[in-house]
């Protein structure tokens, strides 16, 4: 099996790894760099729990070639803590009681940051939408929208806009 | 999230004084969960790690000739092959634990396949494309066989066996009975005093649990000889257990780490995966992952078993239920897993919350092949309950009553006797009725609204009256060309398509008040009781001749217990 | 097998080596190709990508739109040209996968995905290959799709359709998003207030997305109102054999077909 190498930046931080051929970015992210906040949870693009921001934009990593990913701009949740706080939208998401099993959460706070990054003051239906992609099976989705929405009232979009 | 307190309601039998409920809270694993750090099974990084990938039936229902692994073998990666031999103590039956049924089911299967997904054999290699690529190789000489995929078929004399521990197609119930039993009273003279007799056939299908998280785990060597296990069960210690019998390993060299799950909801108590990731360590010594995949999860995850459920009520016109009479089938699939446990939980529940004085309940665990059916929140209660208040409102529409009405009139009160020969406390449907009326603008009439479950229970209604038993269906009887189960009354076929089983119609909105509902209490429609009253729903008259067709049966262990319907196990 | 990956930097040559490997499958963005290779599918082993900057396009020539078939989902929603075709992008998924999600990948994708080229049916799309050729009607695409070697896209041309005349509609059981049990997009150009040159689509209703005429000459010169719409309404189903599957039964999609249509027809233009 040919190993390929890719360069891409992970949180800020410059990766270099050697992928396999057909190799899905989730498989890397978890297993070739460490980052375990994507979660796999079905590698066919129905839940939502492997999003990841790619140069800002949402994408579902277990369904992206982890090769065409060379000198592209990662964000995963585990980047949300800065200097060891939680950012106001992980916040929102403990206060509103937004987790209950937490697989889906890595995911939903990806969708709900590449929302806010773009819209800082999204409507109940953006908000919505922006996480139609993302498969929630304890919680429900109302205590969800609500934290997004609370994360949008605390200014999170602005701040990292 | 605002709560209301209807501190009214029980206002003497409660202290208000609440600091926890109606307050928001935090989770305790929050912070975890929202910094993508609360460390799921698969979130355990091993140098080296091993992925393991079954070979699954394609058939329903087959018999193996031969399984041909050369090709696989010589592929790049494959570190181990898996087979059924390999298996130290390859026969289970989940409950062995409680010693409740016999084992009925390997972990890999090379003789026969009973349901499409069945695991014939496990490859083992360095990555999960290596390991699928082998498992493509794999070549399985299937010789197919009849199948049956519907719990009434199943019952047929000349259907095909699906299991053959249960060669009945039929869980065996206190080595007796091919069903589980509930008597209370005598229905057959109760409905032949009522005013009016309403059937009703009801079926829900098997429901996926589907969590984000799919069952999976992953093992490795640990120092003392042990095997740590980092696994997505719901029940540690019942895998713990199950794995221990499994592999014949002492459980103290099994260190199992769970508890952060990715989503279960009954769905991750099987415990087929950790004995599998566990054994694939034991034979190559590395660190081993077995995950399923999604299709695994959907197809092969045991869901909430499809049941199948017939009712029959003697009414009187004033909405009284005198008698109910149940027919259940739960589908339990291939295998046992839960399902014969499911059904003594959904008898203790019958006739559901209602003061019945004449119930009787028959219940079948029916072998199928389709995958084994198994936990899923308030499994065994949950559809019998779709069944039982759909016949209530189709009861309300026979009788022109009110469906709320028709609750309340019926509902247990403090003192009553639940079928199960338990007495009915701190009673509230009565009372929530009364708030589900009026939140939904839905008025009851005032004699309605007086109403309480404090009040009018007890006394005549808290007798356990005269019962009626009987020996019908006896393990074999069935099989040999005996008595065939059906529900009482020849209902009309259901028709071709379109066609989802006839359920309850939707009562109407504007109930026809023709028939004031009178209160209780119940006047016994049957002379006293000749005798002291049956301590169980079991009967148990004295065996005047051995069963036609005495199952061949031995208790898999010492201190075979059984289960006692009402009161759950029973050491004997 | 393992994957290899190919890469070129035009579409025309990745064509080319797509018709001499049966063992290749050329790549969008990956949503359908990428599910297949992490379930294992074993018929194909190579992975084709080009790099061909044509397939980005989207530029319009009077009423004829040029779409390239790397064009994504999100990309169509934040094209002004395409607006017409913004409820039919936004139905595909949740945002992550429109981001990956391309046109080209929209009319390879089995049953029940493919609501992009159920509207593309009903705008005259005609499709430009990797090959060269020119002016194939994408339902003579659509009934063919199975049939190796597949096509490589390039691009597909569309006719804007009237104003308020283009209509669509996704049916699933699960709100906001969830898989299609029914599709229907319409475009129902009209001249002094009767329909002239109907074209409906059902998506999810058959193998592929599908034209249904018997739907189309029911509303030739008809008016878009309960009397106009009658027969179309009786003969929604005609000619179509939808498919029972996890979402729906056959017997079902007959039941509710005539009943989306309805309503589709009666809904105001907005």
């Amino acid at each position: 099996m040919t190993k390929k190498p890719i360069q891409f930046k992970l949180n800020g931080a410059d990766k270099a790894v050697f992928v396999d051929e057909g190799q899905n970015l989730l498989d890397v992210l978890r297993r070739g760099v460490g980052d375990l906040s994507p979660k796999y949870g079905c590698a066919q693009g129905t839940c939502g729990a492997c999003t990841v921001l790619v140069d800002g934009e949402p994408y579902l990593s277990c369904l992206v070639l982890a090769q065409t990913m060379e000198g592209r701009q990662i964000s995963t949740t585990a980047g949300l803590v800065v200097d060891g706080g939680v950012d106001p939208l992980q916040e929102a998401f403990m206060e509103n009681f937004a987790a209950q099993c937490g697989f889906c959460t890595p995911g939903m706070l990806m969708a709900a940051k590449a929302l806010l990054d773009r819209n800082p003051k999204p409507s109940r239906e953006e908000v919505i939408e922006a996480i139609s992609g993302n498969i929630c099976r304890c919680t429900g989705y109302e205590p969800i929208i609500n934290a997004i929405l609370d994360a949008a009232g605390r200014g999170v979009g602005r701040r990292s806009a | 999230m605002s709560v209301e307190f209807r501190k009214d309601l029980f206002a003497d039998e409660r202290d208000d004084n609440l600091n926890e409920i109606g307050k928001p809270t935090r989770r305790q694993d929050i912070l975890g969960h929202v910094t993508g750090r609360s460390p799921f099974y698969d979130d355990h990084l091993f140098e080296g790690l091993l992925h393991v990938r079954c070979v699954r039936s394609p058939h329903h229902h087959a018999r193996i000739r031969s399984i041909d692994t050369s090709e696989a073998e010589r592929m790049p990666g494959v570190v181990k092959v898996i087979r059924a031999s390999d298996v130290p103590n390859n026969f289970n039956t989940l409950l062995s634990l409680l010693n409740f049924g016999r084992d009925d089911e390997p972990l890999i299967s090379d003789k026969k396949v009973a349901y499409i997904g069945e695991p014939v054999l496990a490859i083992v290699a360095d990555t999960d494309r290596q390991a699928r690529d082998a498992v493509a190789a794999v070549r399985v000489d299937y010789q197919v066989l009849p199948h049956v995929l519907d719990v009434e078929d199943a019952l047929k004399p000349d259907a095909p066996v699906v299991n053959e521990t249960y060669p009945n197609n039929t869980f065996d119930y206190h080595d007796k009975y091919d069903h589980q039993k509930l008597r209370f009273g005598d229905v057959e003279t109760a409905f032949s005093q009522a005013d009016k007799i309403i059937e009703g056939r009801y079926q829900m299908s098997p429901i996926e649990q589907a969590p984000i998280e799919t069952n999976g785990a992953i093992a490795a060597p640990e120092t003392n000889d042990r095997f740590v296990c980092y696994t997505s069960t719901q029940a540690l210690f019942f895998s713990l257990g199950t794995t221990a019998k499994l592999l014949n390993v002492s459980s103290n060299r099994l260190h199992f780490i769970g508890g952060t799950v990715g989503g279960g909801f009954g769905g991750k108590v099987d415990s087929l995966v950790e004995p599998m990731a566990i054994l694939a360590c034991m034979l190559t010594g590395k660190p081993c992952r077995f995950v399923w995949d999604r299709p695994e999860e959907m197809q092969v995850g045991a869901p909430r078993g499809a049941e199948r459920w017939y009712l029959k009520d003697g009414v009187m016109n004033d909405g009284r239920i005198i008698a109910r009479k149940f027919t259940g089938y739960f589908d339990a699939g291939a295998y046992t897993r839960l399902s014969s446990y499911a059904i003594i939980k959904g008898t203790a529940h019958l006739p559901g919350p209602y003061t019945i004085p004449n119930v009787s309940s028959d219940v079948f665990c029916v072998y199928t092949n389709r995958t084994p059916a198994t936990a899923m929140r308030g499994f065994g209660v949950t559809g019998v309950d779709f069944a039982i208040e759909s016949q209530m409102d189709r009861v309300a529409q026979a009788v022109g009553m009110h469906p709320v009405e028709l609750r309340i009139v019926n509902a247990y009160r403090d003192g009553d006797m639940k079928a199960h020969r338990r007495e009915a406390k701190n009673c509230a449907l009565i009372e929530c009725a009364q708030v589900a009326a009026e939140k939904a603008s839905w008025p009851i009439r005032d004699e309605f609204k007086r109403m309480s479950s404090l009040h009018g229970g007890g006394g005549e209604r808290a007798r356990i009256p005269y019962t009626v038993t009987d020996e019908n269906g006896r393990i074999g009887e069935r099989r040999s060309g005996g008595v065939a189960p059906r529900p009482t009354t020849v209902l009309p076929p259901a028709t071709p398509a379109p066609p989802p089983p006839a359920v309850a119609p939707t009562p109407t909105a504007q109930p026809d008040y023709a028939h004031p509902a009178a209160a209780p209490p119940y006047t016994p429609l049957s002379p006293a009781p000749l005798g002291p009253p049956p301590a169980t729903p079991q009967p148990s008259p004295p065996l005047t001749k051995e069963p036609a067709e005495p199952p061949a049966r031995q208790a898999n262990r010492p201190g075979y217990s059984r289960f006692a319907s009402n009161s759950g196990f029973r050491r004997r | 097998m393992s994957i290899s990956v190919k890469t070129f930097d035009s579409a025309a040559e990745a064509a080319r080596a797509l018709i001499g490997d049966r063992t290749a499958r050329f790549m969008g963005g990956g949503t359908l190709i990428m599910r297949d290779i992490n379930e294992g599918e074993q018929s194909f082993s190579t992975i084709l990508l080009a790099k061909d900057q044509a397939l980005k396009q989207i530029h319009a020539r009077g009423e004829q739109i040029v779409i390239g078939a790397g064009v994504t989902m999100a990309e169509i929603l934040s094209s002004r040209e395409l607006d017409f075709l913004h409820p039919a992008a936004r139905s595909v998924g949740g945002p992550a996968i429109r981001n990956m999600a391309t046109v080209g990948g929209n009319l390879f994708a089995a049953h029940p995905y493919g609501d992009l080229a159920t509207a593309l049916l009903t705008v005259d799309a005609s499709l430009v290959l990797a090959g060269g050729e020119q002016g194939m009607p994408l339902a003579d695409l659509l009934r063919e799709r199975e049939r190796e070697p597949r096509p490589v896209v390039m691009s597909l041309t569309v006719t804007r359709p009237q104003q308020r005349a283009f209509r669509f509609k996704k049916v699933s059981r699960v709100k906001p998003k969830g898989v299609s049990l029914m599709t229907i997009a319409a475009n129902l150009p009209q001249q002094a207030g009767r329909i002239s040159g109907a074209r409906i689509a059902y998506g999810s209703m058959g193998a592929a997305p599908m034209r249904v005429p018997a739907v189309e000459q029911a509303l030739e010169g008809k008016t878009l109102d309960e009397t106009g719409i009658a027969q179309a309404v009786t003969v929604a189903t005609s000619g179509v054999e939808p498919p029972t599957d996890a979402i729906a039964s056959t017997w079902y999609r007959h039941e509710v077909a005539p009943v989306h249509l309805k309503r589709l027809l009666l809904e105001r233009a907005s």
